[in-house]
């Protein structure tokens, strides 16, 4: 039945599309595709099933990002459809595409630095200016305006700006 | 008239998620008791991103505990509607915010003990506690450094903020001796392989607060005395207050939400 299986990929593929396009509350330019929020789809008939990863134990977008996926799901005709949250393996900025860290960086927000390992968290790190590019930059706060960022500034356009933090 | 307060059937994974979900709540509701009132901007957000950490670790906490109980409780049944004797908590995280040095000191003195608890808990034999402890971890981690460059800073600050500092380490001392406490029902947990034995968290517990208070110029307490109880809901007075704010809403008004 090749042609059952390809209409189930099909179907699969078009339930991940709408979901994929969810984006952030909180940082809009984000897809939680890119973001490596959005972990598993599964389509059996009519019913959805969306697995999704919270990136910080209370990050409050998690709530709309699962009604914002049934909206979008409805929306490309599903009927049932269920989100769950899994926890293992926890999230990762790791996992954030390479589309997700340059629409970040466009956005004025610098991506995260990679390898989110426990030295990396407490390493000293080297955030570049997502404004004019300069190395020459400082931590001003170890938590900024979300759970995943932190407040830098730049020393040599003098700007402030908000860093992805490693995690 | 007040909702009345839920039971809970206490098995001991029940009774050993419920005591993790209670720190992480009351320390957490501490926390945010600062929102708007810190000594300045980046430091009220700090705090309430710590806050917000540790209420989303209780919630996982919470509803896997409502999950294990199999009964008709869930997180927030457990969290508004429990009495002060039903609270499970550490004293250490129920102390008053007191002044800035107060707050901090409490944060350091529980966040060197959680970020190693939870980085020996994702070797839990259980899953779900397994795959919290890895969320909680990296966020015990940050809250971690954030309290330890803070205590350097009081303590080698100015006359004054030492002095707090070291008046802050003085006063809650007596409370960290729970942190590492075992009672027979946590036993069995022990050596399933679902909880860790914290009395082997001790000795690098010690280590790393002494190196943090050596830089900072501060004095850990001679005294080996330590106060008891909140583990079997024997809690300072001071834990009643904080619920009749944390519950007054869903006391008053049963099942309200936004």
């Amino acid at each position: 039945m090749v042609a059952v299986a390809s209409s189930d990929a099909d179907l699969r593929r078009r339930a991940w599309d709408a979901a994929a396009g969810v984006t952030d509350p909180e940082i809009p330019v984000l897809t939680i595709d890119d973001l490596g929020v959005l972990r598993e789809v599964d389509v059996n008939g009519d019913r959805v099933e969306v697995a999704i990863t919270p990136t910080y134990s209370g990050c409050p977008a998690m709530n709309m990002i699962a009604l914002e996926i049934e909206l979008a799901l409805s929306r490309a005709g599903f009927r049932e459809i269920h989100v769950r949250t899994v926890l293992s393996p926890a999230w990762t900025t790791d996992w954030m595409s390479e589309q997700g860290r340059r629409k970040l960086k466009e956005y004025g927000i610098a991506p995260p630095l990679p390898a989110s390992t426990r030295r990396a968290l407490f390493g000293v790190e080297q955030v570049t200016c997502p404004q004019c590019g300069s190395g020459d930059t400082e931590l001003l706060s170890e938590f900024g305006s979300t759970s995943c960022k932190a407040l830098w500034r730049c020393k040599t356009c003098r700007e402030p700006f908000d860093y992805f933090k490693c995690h | 008239m007040a909702t009345p307060s839920i039971t809970v059937s206490e098995t001991p994974l029940v009774l050993y998620t419920l005591r993790r979900a209670d720190d992480a709540l009351i320390l957490g509701h501490r926390l945010s008791e600062w929102c708007g009132h810190a000594p300045m901007l980046e430091e009220d957000m700090a705090l309430s991103n710590m806050a917000l950490d540790l209420i989303g670790q209780a919630r996982e906490l919470y509803s896997y505990a409502a999950k294990v109980e199999g009964r008709d409780n869930d997180e927030d049944k457990l969290a508004y509607l429990r009495d002060v004797r039903q609270y499970r908590n550490l004293l250490l995280v129920e102390r008053p915010n007191g002044d800035f040095a107060q707050t901090m000191v409490r944060q350091w003195l529980y966040s060197t003990f959680a970020d190693r608890y939870w980085l020996k808990m994702m070797r839990s034999t259980d899953p779900t506690l397994a795959a919290i402890a890895a969320k909680s971890e990296k966020e015990s981690a940050y809250h971690l450094r954030h309290a330890s460059e803070w205590i350097i800073r009081l303590g080698d600050g100015t006359d004054e903020s030492h002095a707090r500092a070291q008046a802050a380490i003085d006063d809650l001392w007596a409370y960290t001796g729970e942190m590492f406490g075992v009672d027979d029902s946590e036993r069995g947990l022990i050596d399933a392989g679902i909880a860790i034995d914290p009395t082997e968290l001790l000795p690098e517990w010690l280590a790393a607060v002494a190196d943090i208070a050596r830089e900072a110029t501060l004095v850990l307490p001679e005294n080996d005395w330590m106060q008891q109880g909140g583990r079997d809901g024997c809690h300072s007075e001071h834990l009643g207050h904080l619920l009749s704010e944390l519950q007054h809403m869903q006391r008053s008004f049963p099942g309200a939400s936004w």
